[in-house]
This record gives structure tokens, sequence and C-alpha cells, in this order.
């Protein structure tokens, strides 16, 4: 494979542009001697991984970063990508957005951690504080992200964290979104385990949580 | 020299025209606290244009706020458009799920006429009275989505993102029936007695498009639409970033820019300077646990950064404070801002 580092900056670059038939083009010169699996671990995921940053420091926008994630899922074809050696030991992980539509940021977070090797539920959107924990015991996740736009969808988390809490079940809540950027101590408030501040440092926390929560 | 304004809508208009009024004026753009003031749910609330009036009305006294801000809900539009809206105890009005399903709905897709839409005659309403009450003394503040951002609502936000980088055909056509819309309903407003429109354009911050997408698309939308708008315009990016769009902005035609809390603001009235007046940028989500203490501070940071010369506004930095915020800190703000926003500002001598 030509020099990593380089492929990465072409990628980002294409990806950034929308420019699928770039993204193709620097796969394709990547692709010698790797399969599929590698060719997402050792180049796409770290791309990915450097446009979530770039978003954070308010370098890319977030148009840029749903259609990177979107392509990206392209190129992973249409079953998914392909489970990942070494994410044999994950959680059972599930996203979902509380009571409200806006499921733009849920949307790139999976798409991130797809291309990551992770395996993720979607419960989607507008879903009750009750439906929510109703369906995370019962299909027995060990890890709940939950994305939101809105202050009042933000703040109830506490009361998913307390019924959780209630029912005597052992999760980790995991939380992002602009009201969390907004404020750094809104995730502790609601009784979160982490916040990620974008689709990247999701995949960070997630690669932390795997450990203690499989 | 300092002017010597004796109504709110004078130290506006002198803040406006880049020249220093009495003092900084302060914009709390409160929608929900209204319902708070007359003890009702939130629903109830907006349920009548009379209890907007009467919630304005005393919060303008209460907070010595220099503006009406007579704006019921985002999904107020797309209500006119049949879109399903969702109450909550705790929070502002939502719209239910997109009525743009498949991009092909666009094609034939008439705008909504503003004088057939109860929640849109309900606004009007509000702003009539609200006129009749306040007259020239207080700036009256209607609210649009702009074309630009309005289909977030109209078709869900990642089906939009979709739709401007592949379907640009239909986008545009989407973009002239939302500016014939948002140009009805903006004069409608100036005409039932609102002084002037904010723009609400998020979409076109660079938190969510590229400068070089802005140029193509929200931007020439922007120039046309707020042409077409006959009274003045303040654009406002609800919260994201436009630092490195706001000469481009200024290019539209707008007379103001509500910026975010996730920019300086020292940089950003340097841009601005003589060319649009800066809106800004109290933090509304950390403001629901500020103590009056920090609220000062904050306040002053603010002035000192942006007061000088005027062409500065205080305000939240996304255009609607949280219901969550409590009397103590809006009043606290309130003191902070007649305390350390009177011009001139002797005091930032000491500071510098």
């Amino acid at each position: 494979m030509p020099e990593s580092n380089e492929l990465i900056d072409s990628l980002v670059s294409a990806l950034l542009s929308i420019d699928r038939l770039a993204v193709k083009t620097v796969l394709s010169r990547a692709g010698n001697g790797l399969n599929h699996m590698q060719l997402i671990e050792e180049l796409v995921v770290p791309a990915m991984e450097r446009i979530g940053d770039e978003w954070s420091a308010g370098n890319v926008s977030l148009s840029q970063v749903y259609m990177s994630g979107r392509i990206c899922e392209e190129f992973a074809g249409p079953s998914g990508y392909p489970e990942s050696a070494s994410r044999k030991e994950q959680p059972k992980i599930a996203c979902a957005v509380l009571e409200d539509h806006h499921s733009l940021g849920k949307k790139i977070v999976c798409a991130f951690l797809r291309a990551a090797g992770f395996v993720i539920t979607d419960y989607g959107q507008g879903l009750s504080v009750d439906d929510l924990v109703r369906r995370t015991i019962k299909d027995e996740i060990a890890v709940l992200m939950i994305s939101a736009l809105m202050l009042p969808s933000a703040l109830k988390v506490k009361k998913v964290r307390q019924r959780l809490d209630e029912e005597d079940y052992k999760i980790k809540v995991v939380v992002g979104g602009a009201p969390f950027l907004f404020d750094g101590e809104l995730w502790k408030d609601v009784g979160a385990d982490a916040m990620g501040k974008n689709a990247s440092e999701a995949i960070e926390i997630m690669e932390a949580l795997a450990g203690e929560a499989v | 020299m300092t002017d010597a304004p004796r109504t709110s809508l004078q130290r506006v208009f002198t803040t406006l025209g880049h020249k220093e009024p009495d003092r900084v004026p302060l914009f709390l753009l409160l929608t929900m606290h209204g319902a708070k003031e007359l003890g009702l749910t939130i629903r109830e609330y907006f349920s009548k244009a009379e209890n907007v009036v009467e919630g304005q009305l005393r919060m303008l006294r209460k907070y010595r706020n220099d503006c009406i801000y007579s704006f019921f809900y985002a999904p107020v539009e797309v209500e006119a458009w049949g879109v399903e809206v969702l109450y909550m105890e705790d929070g502002p009005p939502n719209s239910s799920a997109p009525f743009i399903r498949r991009s092909e709905d666009i094609k034939g897709l008439p705008p909504p006429g503003v004088k057939d839409a109860e929640c849109l005659v309900k606004v009007l309403n509000a702003q009539k009275m609200l006129k009749a009450e306040v007259g020239d003394t207080v700036p009256i503040i209607g609210v649009v989505m702009s074309p630009f951002s309005l289909p977030v609502m109209q078709m869900g936000f990642d089906k939009y993102i979709e739709l401007m980088y592949e379907q640009p055909e239909l986008f545009w056509l989407l973009m002239q029936v939302n500016e014939e819309f948002c140009v009805q309903w903006a004069n409608a407003q100036l005409e039932a007695g609102a002084t002037a429109i904010c723009y609400f354009d998020p979409v076109s911050s660079t938190t969510v498009i590229p400068r070089e997408m802005y140029l193509k698309t929200g931007f020439q939308i922007a120039k046309k639409t707020i042409a077409r708008i006959k009274g003045p315009t303040a654009t406002h990016m609800a919260s994201g970033r436009c630092l490195p769009i706001l000469s481009d902005i200024a290019e539209t035609g707008t007379a103001v820019v509500g910026v975010s809390v996730l920019e300086d603001l020292a940089a950003i009235k340097a841009v601005c300077r003589g060319k649009l007046t800066v809106m800004g940028n109290l933090n509304g989500i950390e403001m629901r646990r500020w103590t009056p203490e920090l609220s000062e501070r904050v306040v002053k940071e603010a002035i000192a950064k942006a007061g000088q010369g005027g062409g500065f506004i205080l305000s939240d930095n996304h255009g609607e404070i949280p219901w969550q915020v409590p009397e103590e800190v809006l009043l606290s703000i309130s003191e902070a801002v007649h305390k350390w926003g009177q011009y001139p500002l002797e005091w930032l001598k000491d500071v510098q």
C-alpha cells in the first residue's frame, strides 16, 4: 500500500468534497494486497476519525460529516460492514433519540461506529422514557447511546438513568448532541457515564467502554 | 457624541446605525416564559393570541427588555403545511414527523396561504394587538424560517442534506416554493405590526455547511428573499458558527446577525464593525445554572468585547431562552446590562 498517511489525507479530502469517484480512486490505489476489512480499519476509520475531530474544531461542517459517513457506508456494501476481527468481543450496543425526531446526530454516530466494526441496534427516534427503558432491558443492552438536539430531551436522560437504576439494571449510558456541547457539565447532571463531542470521540468512548461492559 | 434615546425603539435604531445610544440594548428572546407569567401550560399559553400579548407585555416590564418577541414556536410554519405540533411540558413545541417523505413529493407542492392558516393568523393577531399596545416605543420582532432552513422540518435534516448534494433540481424547486411562502409570511407580519423580521437561517451556518456550499445556496437564497421583505431583517444562526461567512452575510442585505457563543465575540465584532449589528451571544443552555455573579461577569465580558461604537445588541445565542432558565437569572442579566451597558463605556478604560 502507498504511504498510508498520504492515502488517508487523500481520502479525507475526497470525502469532504463529497466526491464519490475520488473516494473510489483512493480506495483502489490502496487496495492492492489489502482485504476489505483491512481497508476499512487502516484507511476508512482513521479518515472518519479525522473528519470527526475537524468538525469539533469547527473546520468542517455537519453536512460533510454526514455525507462522509454515508459514502463510507455505501463502500461497505448492502450488507454493511463485515464483522471486524478486532471486535469479536463487544457489548450489546443500542442508540436512540428521546422524545423528538431530530435523528441526524444519531445517524452520523451510527455510521462512524459501524465503520469501526461495532454492531449497533438502532431504536430510532421519538421514543418515550418508558419505551426506551423497556426495550433496553428486554434486549439486554450493555451500552445505551442517547442523542439529543433539544435541551428538554437531553434532560430526560436523567429519567432514563433513574428508571434503569430502579430496575437495578447495570448499563453504561453515553450521550451526545448540541445541548451537551454547549454545557460541558450537563452529561454529569443527567447521570451519563460519558459524553461524545463528535462521532470519532464516540469510537474512542466505545472502545474504552467495550472492555468494561463485555 | 452619545445620543439620548427616550424609547427602546430609538435605542435600537441608534445602535443599528453603528452609533452609541444611551445603553446597550437588551433583547431577552423569551417565548415560553410568558406561560409561567400567566400560570398556564405551554400548550394553553400558545392557544390564544391574547395570552402571548399579555405574557410579552408583562415580560417587557419585568425584565426592562428592549423588544417584544412575537415568535410563538419554530414549527408554526410547518403547522401551516399540515404538520402536527407536539407540545411538551418543559420545552418549545416540536414538529412531528416530516411531511415530505420522498424527494419526489416536492413536485407540485403548493405553499400554504398565510391568511388561510389558523396558526399563522393567531401570530398576526398577536402582533396587531402588541402594536396597538406599544406603538412606536418598542420594536416588535417577527420571525421567519429562511427558505433554506425550513426543509429541516419539512423533510428531516438527513434527507435534506442528501437533497442538497444529490438532487439539485428538486432542491431548487423546493427553494422556490419556500421563498414564496417566506416572503408572504414575513410581509404579513410587517403589515400586522412587526418592526423587523428575524430571518432564522441555521443551515447557512458553517457548523452545518461549508462556505463554498453556502455561497452557491443559502447566500443566493438569502439575497433574493431578503430583498423582497419589506422591512429590516436580522439574520440568526441559532447557535451555529458564522465567522467565516460574516462578510458574505453582510452582502445579503440584512442589518443584524445573531451569533454563537462558540465563536469569539471580539473577532466577530471586528469583522462586523460598521457593516452588521452583532446580536448575541449568551449561552442559553448554561444559563439555567448561572448565579447572579456569573450573569454579571458574562454580560460585562460580552459588552467589553462588542459594545464599543454601538452596533451591538445583548441577547442569547440561540434566539430562544430555554424554559429551564429561572427568573432570577433573567433579572440578573437585565440588571447587569443596565449597570455595565451605559454609554460611553468609561469602565472599559480601567479594564484595558
